[in-house]
This record gives C-alpha cells, structure tokens and sequence, in this order.
C-alpha cells in the first residue's frame, strides 16, 4: 500500500536560514499565502460595487459577514464587536486552510499540530490576558463558581483549573485530527483503488468501487472542513464570552 | 513476538475508541431527532447545537484513526 503520511510531509520551496533557524519558504507557507491571496482577493472583488441592492457575489459575502457577526454578537454580547475581526479572520484562516486541502495535489497547513496549536495558543493566550487584564486578581473567582457547598470547593477547583489548561489542547486537536484523519482516509482509498487497478482484469474493473467511496468521502470532507471552521470560531467566542462577563 | 506483530496488535487496538463514538453519536442523532419531532419548531434552535456537539464527539473518533496510522505506517 502506498503511504498515505507522505501527503504532510513539509518541503522547503526556497531555502532560507538565519542564525541556524530554519525559515524557509515551504509549500505550507505557500498555501498559507494562496489561501489569504484568495480570501481576500475574493472578497475585495464582491464589494468592489457596494451597490444597495447586491449582486450575487456581494449577498454571498454579506451573508457570510451576517453570519459570523451575528455568531459573536450572540457568544459575546453587544460588547463583543471589539473582538469581530479577530474571530472572522480566524474563520476565514482556518476555512481556507480546509478547503485548499481538498484540491487536488495541494496542501492542507491546518493538517499540521504545530499550525492548529498556535492558532489555538493565540486564542488562549490572548483570552488568559485580556481576563487578567480585566478582572485582575478577581480573575480567580472564575475557577470557584457560586452555588456550591464549601465541602466540595477542594476538589472542584483543582478540576476547574485542569480543565481550563486543556482548553487550548483540545481547540487545537480537534482540527488537527479532523483534517489529519480525513486525508488519510482519502490517501488509503485511493490506495486501494490503485491496488486493484494492478490486479488482474476484474480488479482494474472493480477498481472504480473504491473511486466511488473516495467521492463520497470528498463530499463528507467537505462538510467537515466548513463545520470545523466553524466550530473553531464558535469555541474562540465561547472562550471571550468568559473574559466579557462575570457575574461571579 | 517480533515488534513488527506488536506494531500492527498495538494499531488495531488503537481503534476501539470508536465503539464509545459510534454510541455518542448514535444518543446524539437520537435526541435531536427526539427533539425535532416532539416540537417541530425548535428546528432553528437545535441545529447549530446538533453540529456543535457531533464535531465534539467526531473528534475522539478520529483521534482514535490518526493514532492507528502513526503506529501503521511509521515505526
């Protein structure tokens, strides 16, 4: 069987190092730029007649920002807006990352741990920051929610706090897996399609079966890679909304 | 036993995790479709929910395959 792992592996475009770090332009980084070239290029074109009434291209785009603002403005509250374009370029970011995968022979950089764990330590970061920020040391309070007997604070709050830690990993390896297995998926069928293609007459007929599932497996990738997005998006807002209000 | 036996035992039992999603998203799909049909118009509500939750219990599923092709395909 072929090996579907080869598919990330990361390969250096245009080899650049300073000081011993390597910082070389790879084909993540190149997909990287393609998908912001494309998100904004595309958007930038929709808008460019600001018409009243909109055309296609513009209600397309207008409902996508009605959809994504009216996300925030639910998870966060009125004064969440500060916080809109943050939450829509991580969506967009992660969307195109998604969806640039399903091209064929391109490259998915939010198949990589290293990618979805910044992304995910930048929410996080920034989420533990604006809190402290915030609240100062009341910043605490949210570990010891109201409404509980004093017996059980010992061991409630230990569980708060871990739980808080594992936020981050778990924003960050949702997408990871979701893209990860999903291409391999794709990768094993395939294989199993050119498999068969070398067995014998029947096989290079029967060939068009695993071909088939991999049709149906892109369609379902499809639908994962746009609901990912958003479920990255919706947990960022969900994170805020902590920062936003405390009413204990 | 060779470790080659112990790498390809060790990936297959990296796989039972997804008898605990197959039974999430089946209660999952269950009590949405529950919900839908006692009151028709909680559509809207529950389906930006039913989403949120399916990708929550996806993950683990496919957790689960990204460990099984670490152990099967590399060392």
């Amino acid at each position: 069987m072929a090996d579907p792992l080869h598919q990330f592996v990361i390969e250096p475009i245009v080899p650049f190092e300073i000081g011993g770090m390597d910082l070389s332009f790879t084909n993540s980084s190149l997909w990287m730029m393609i998908g912001v070239v494309v998100s904004t290029g595309f958007i930038s074109m929709a808008m460019g007649k600001k018409s009243l009434v909109p055309g296609r291209m513009q209600a397309f785009v207008e409902i996508f920002y009605e959809m994504v603002a009216g996300m925030v403005r639910s998870n966060i509250g009125p004064e969440g807006r500060r916080y809109f374009p943050f939450i829509f370029t991580l969506f967009v970011i992660v969307m195109m990352g998604n969806l640039l995968g399903l091209i064929p022979y391109s490259f998915t950089y939010t198949s990589h741990i290293i990618v979805t764990a910044a992304l995910a330590l930048m929410v996080f970061g920034m989420v533990l920051l604006l809190a402290i920020a915030k609240h100062g040391i009341h910043f605490l309070a949210h570990f010891a929610p109201p409404g509980v007997p004093w017996f059980v604070y010992p061991l409630l709050v230990p569980i708060e706090i871990v739980s808080y830690m594992a936020r981050p990993i778990t924003h960050g390896l949702r997408l990871f897996a979701n893209m990860m297995a999903g291409h391999i998926m794709l990768k094993v069928f395939a294989g199993f399609s050119v498999a068969m293609a070398g067995a014998g007459a029947l096989g290079f007929v029967a060939g068009i079966i695993p071909m088939l599932v991999n049709s149906g497996l892109i369609a379902f990738e499809l639908l994962i890679a746009l609901l990912q997005a958003y479920v990255f998006a919706i947990l960022a807002c969900i994170y805020l909304k902590d920062t936003v209000d405390m009413d204990h | 036993m060779e470790v080659e036996a112990i790498k390809l035992l060790a990936a297959a039992i990296a796989l039972t995790p997804i008898i605990g999603v197959g039974i999430g998203l089946g209660i999952i799909f269950g009590a949405y479709n529950m919900a839908v049909g006692r009151n028709p118009n909680a559509t809207d509500v529950l389906e930006k929910k039913f989403w949120l939750t399916f990708a929550f219990v996806e993950m683990f599923g496919l957790v689960a395959i990204v460990a099984w092709a670490l152990l099967y395909f590399t060392g």
